[in-house]
């Protein structure tokens, strides 16, 4: 996905020729801000199609730029190219301190949760082409910011911590090389809440988080489901789980608002886990039988 | 945490634009509950009237019913009624887990039902004025 596409040339001896000249020019120009800006312009002058990126800056450490502003730069855009690719084309040719996460380019990391045009997105996981152009790239609303695009993720960990994320159970098998098997309509049952990155794009994006930093937050519900919901797991541990969610600040302060479920780039369905979870709890304090 | 420190454009309230059909039926949902609340308290105002006499409560409400702005009110009141109760049932569903992927849908075949019903309102409301 986040491959970038090199731009198709007319013909091969253009091309070779154009790889000679660009590569002497790295060579000599390397390293000096001259040659940076140089490269940059080259390469924004060659491209068919240029798109504004403009960018959320702050940095506390540094004077000049503690009042938080927006920078704007002017990328190639390519086929296929995501809001990372863009980031880091900006970084690379622009400004080598443009800061933010990512390591993956796939989905798979989730360190690049930003805020684009005003929605919780994944940097790697966003289509430039798909866009409105100018792209508003800013970091995740309701985090204290680092610097930048980086923001302190240790509450949303803390939270994800706090619904104890590890598969637990007093039920051991009997032999000792047995293993704990699930089956395969209970694997379905918990298949979507198993696939979440800990982006924390899903507690940027709710309202009620916002308001309450006790809320455990989408991702952690969504987590106390996936192992609520295993049978292996046996049933004294899975009422220690709805202890956990149906605290004061746990499932029943959701709203239902949907945001989550709305921005989570691993498609879990967040708000129907926190209902099933409330369902739950309900059930297991209701039990007359 | 955020409070903390000024995050500047951030977390701006003119991002209400930016909302998706589960945060405004959020909102629409809250406001109208709390205007039916509202409603509530002047609704006993004016039936109490008719603590005093049938006569007494007759003339309360002709003589409101013969205020324009009155009748426009009702329509109002009809259409955050509407609106609540639709969407209500809507919550309902998503309470019971039925149906999650269309919420959005259901939120705007709630909003439609509304203006229809608001609009087919109107020639009893405000006829024979
Ligand atoms: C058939 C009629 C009605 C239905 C189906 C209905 C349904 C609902 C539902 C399901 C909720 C919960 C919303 C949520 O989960 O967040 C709710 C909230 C609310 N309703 Fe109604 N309702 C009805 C009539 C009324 C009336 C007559 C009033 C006013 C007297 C009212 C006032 C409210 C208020 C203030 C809230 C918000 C409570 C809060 O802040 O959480 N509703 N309604
Ligand atoms: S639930 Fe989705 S949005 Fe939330 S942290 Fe996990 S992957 Fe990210
Ligand atoms: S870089 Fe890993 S999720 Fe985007």
């Amino acid at each position: 996905m986040s491959t970038q596409i090199p731009q198709e040339t007319e013909t091969e001896t253009e091309t070779d020729v154009e790889q000679e000249s660009s590569q002497a020019r790295r060579v000599s120009a390397e390293r000096t801000r001259a040659g940076m800006d140089q490269r940059a312009e080259d390469e924004l002058s060659d491209a068919d199609e240029t798109v504004e990126l403009k960018v959320f800056r702050y940095d506390p450490e540094v004077e000049g730029k503690k009042e938080p502003r927006f920078d704007s730069f002017e990328v190639p855009f390519t086929k296929g190219m995501t809001v990372l690719d863009a980031l880091i084309f900006a970084r690379d040719h622009f400004d080598s301190s443009l800061t933010f996460r990512h390591s993956c380019r796939q989905a798979i990391c989730g360190s690049d949760a930003l805020f684009v045009n005003g929605s919780q997105r994944l940097g790697c996981k966003t289509q430039m082409a798909d866009l409105e152009w100018p792209v508003r790239v800013e970091p995740l609303p309701h985090a204290e910011v680092v610097k930048d695009l980086v923001v302190d993720m240790e509450h949303f960990y803390d939270q994800m911590e706090s619904v104890e994320p590890y598969f637990q159970t007093e039920e051991l098998p009997s032999g000792e090389l047995d293993e704990q098997r699930q089956d395969r309509a209970n694997r379905e049952e918990i298949k979507m809440s198993t696939r979440c990155i800990w982006c924390g794009a899903c507690m940027s994006s709710c309202n009620v988080a916002a308001g309450d930093n006790e809320y455990l937050g989408p991702a952690a519900i969504n987590k106390a489901y996936r192992f609520a919901m295993d049978d292996r797991e046996g049933e004294d541990m899975t009422e220690h789980r709805l202890n956990i969610i149906e605290q004061e600040h746990g499932v029943w302060r959701c709203q239902t608002q949907f945001s989550c479920t709305e921005v989570c780039p691993k498609d879990i369905p967040l708000t129907e886990h926190i209902q099933e979870l409330k369902r739950e709890a309900v059930k297991s304090n209701l039990k007359f039988w | 945490m955020s409070q903390s420190y000024d995050r500047g454009l951030i977390e701006d309230f003119g991002r209400w634009r930016e909302f998706s059909a589960g945060m405004w039926a959020w909102v629409l949902h809250k406001f109208t509950g709390w205007v039916l609340v509202g409603y509530l308290f002047t609704h006993i105002a004016v039936l109490s009237t008719a603590t005093v006499d049938g006569g007494t409560y007759t003339a309360t409400l002709q003589g409101l019913e013969q205020v324009l702005v009155v009748r426009f009110l009702e329509v109002g009141l009809l259409a955050v009624a509407v609106f609540h109760i639709l969407n209500g049932i809507r919550l309902l569903f998503v309470d019971l887990g039925v149906g999650l992927g269309s919420q959005d849908v259901a939120f705007y075949v709630a909003l439609v039902l509304t203006a229809a019903i608001t609009v087919a309102s109107i020639p009893t409301f405000l006829g024979g004025f």
